[in-house]
């Protein structure tokens, strides 16, 4: 049975986080959701202090093999989120795993407290892909910004704190490495891609925010490498993810090195993918090799 | 209503040229019978994202018309190839298969759920935009609600799915009444010409407005509607990957501010309900 920081898990497939709204989803699915649910655990979207109504239209573009996104975090706040959001994410069948942001250390705080001290929270993920406003640097592109955060947020709750590591550095291990330091239980990897497209009626940017994040197969070879080169560098558990739609997808990233893996996109074009991956990944079907030979390689 | 969990394979039973766009019909053996105004995403088993490329998305589509089959419904989709996704639906043969989640989204609201006093209605529909006006005006029929329905089109390419969805015994329907851009039929102008025509005259009193089309019609029936004070539905259209809340790449302004998701709060919107219809 896997399990990710001491949290046992059904089977190795998560959701990324923003990929899968679990409470409108089952406004249009019904129980059926719960009956079956995709993911071995639930990651949130990402939860702010305040809330968010997100970014202008156009907010997705299509691309080849994936797409880009600049939504916004749309969400309710941290205290719509405890009152409205989080009652009914109790009643998923699975453990529960909140991604929180904040744009500096007090706030973080605030919200790593409130959110973690709430039995229905099993562990809780940072979104860190954001700048600090004091600082101005995004903490997830700094690995002195990353330690600090985790520092300050490591004494405040005793659940799992995951790092959502950014792929928009040059050395993603440096940052895994700061988190580690910082006292962090685990790291997620990757984050989207930062990306453009240009409407080609237009010669404009495609979307409203001018730039967003590419998911989708497209980047699933750079995750595998980010993958590959934070499993080289830390000791801490990886939920690894990046473009995977398929059971072969998800065992290249464990013979990558990650310890559990998370689906984002895959569940736009197919909203059970989750359970798909976990149950082709367990078969060996869809070309899912038993044992993967990519590693002898080397 | 709730759609059933997950996507499944239903075969292609027909896919035929009508005008300038295609009709192609699914048989769905497990989804219940859907509503007017409610939509499926759609992605062919073949040839779709396979080996990267596009369309890689499955493509929102709103329902046309909908009849029993032997097994299960028969679901007729109105559709013109306008990128790789519609292209790749044009192309669909009887026989393969399609990925379809649905049906999903809410449907129109009957005229007297819309306003009390509501007697009648009115359907607006431009190019592909006719397609869930067809299956709205069979159940405004069927319910004997006085309905009247004007269709316009940009021009004879672009247009179609009249003959097999808004005529009874090889014509056009008596409620029906056409405009076109170019004028190779009916009226010469806007569609919202006739409804700018018929909302100044008597015969429009207590009736709903029901709507779908571009951007630039709905946002004209929106406009025409409020001035006239008439209520509307629209049925609208938003870049959307998913069709469940999961993307949230569908949001549509609210007037007071902040957004909606038009998967799981539409497609079919009150005209009071959105700010404004965006467009270009």
């Amino acid at each position: 049975m896997p399990e990710l920081c001491g949290i046992e898990l059904g089977h190795p497939v998560l959701n990324a986080s923003g990929t899968y709204d679990a409470i409108a989803a089952r406004k249009v699915f019904g129980d059926e959701l719960l009956e079956e649910f995709p993911f071995s655990a639930f990651v949130s979207k990402t939860i702010t202090p305040e809330p968010r109504a997100g970014n202008q239209p156009r907010r997705i573009w299509e691309t080849p093999a994936g797409m880009i996104n600049s939504i916004g975090l749309p969400n309710k706040g941290l205290e719509g989120f405890l009152s409205s959001d989080l009652p009914q994410l109790a009643e998923l069948p699975v453990p529960l795993i909140v991604s929180v942001m904040a744009t500096n250390s007090e706030e973080f705080s605030r919200l790593v407290q409130a959110v973690g001290e709430r039995d229905e929270v099993a562990a809780l993920e940072l979104n860190v892909s954001c700048p600090n406003v004091h600082s101005g640097l995004i903490v997830g592109e700094n690995p002195a910004e990353t330690e600090a955060l985790l520092e300050a947020l490591r004494p405040l709750t005793e659940k799992p704190l995951i790092v959502k590591l950014t792929p928009n550095v040059a050395s993603p291990e440096a940052v895994a490495i700061a988190a580690e330091e910082g006292g962090a239980d685990a790291v997620s990897l990757i984050n989207t891609l930062k990306a453009s497209a240009i409407d080609p009626a237009t010669e404009e940017p495609a979307l409203a925010a001018g730039h967003g994040g590419l998911s989708g197969p497209a980047v699933k070879p750079i995750a595998l490498q980010q993958v590959r080169a934070v499993r080289a560098a830390v000791q801490l558990p990886i939920v690894g993810m990046g473009g995977i739609s398929s059971g072969a997808d998800a065992a290249e990233f464990l013979a990558a090195g990650a310890t559990v893996v998370a689906v984002g996109t895959e569940s736009f074009r197919d909203p059970r993918a989750g359970s798909r991956i976990a149950k082709e990944l367990q078969t060996g079907m869809s070309g899912a090799p038993r044992r993967l030979a990519a590693l002898d390689l080397e | 209503m709730t759609a059933p969990f997950g996507r499944r394979s239903c075969e292609v039973a027909a896919n035929a040229a009508s005008g300038g766009y295609r009709i192609f019909s699914l048989v769905d053996r497990e989804g219940p019978e859907p509503e007017p105004g409610q939509f499926y995403m759609l992605a062919s088993e073949r040839s779709w994202g396979e080996g990267g490329g596009r369309p890689f998305l499955p493509r929102a589509i709103s329902l046309a018309e909908t009849a029993p089959a032997k097994e299960g419904v028969r679901l007729d989709f109105l559709v013109e190839g306008v990128g790789p996704g519609t292209d790749r639906l044009c192309e669909l043969e009887p026989g393969e298969r399609v990925w379809l989640t649905g049906p999903l989204g809410n449907s129109f609201s009957p005229p007297k759920q819309v306003h009390p006093d509501a007697a009648g209605a009115i359907l607006v529909g431009g190019g592909i935009g006719i397609a869930p006006l067809a299956i709205w005006r069979r159940r405004l029929v069927e319910q004997g609600i006085p309905l009247r329905v004007l269709l316009g089109f940009r021009n004879q390419q672009h247009s179609g799915g009249l003959e097999e969805l808004f005529c009874a015994g090889g014509s056009l329907c008596p409620d029906v009444r056409l405009a076109t851009e170019d004028g190779h039929a009916g009226h010469q102008g806007y569609v919202t010409d006739l409804l700018a025509a018929m909302l100044a005259g008597d015969d429009a009193a207590s009736a709903v407005v029901y709507s779908c089309g571009p951007p630039a019609m709905l946002e004209a029936v929106r406009s025409l509607c409020d001035t006239h004070d008439v209520p509307c539905e629209l049925a609208m259209e938003s870049p959307m990957a998913c069709g469940f809340g999961a993307c949230f790449g569908c949001a549509v302004p609210k007037p007071d501010g902040g957004y909606i998701r038009l998967c799981v709060d539409g497609p079919v919107l009150r005209g009071d309900a959105v700010a404004e219809v965006a467009h270009a």
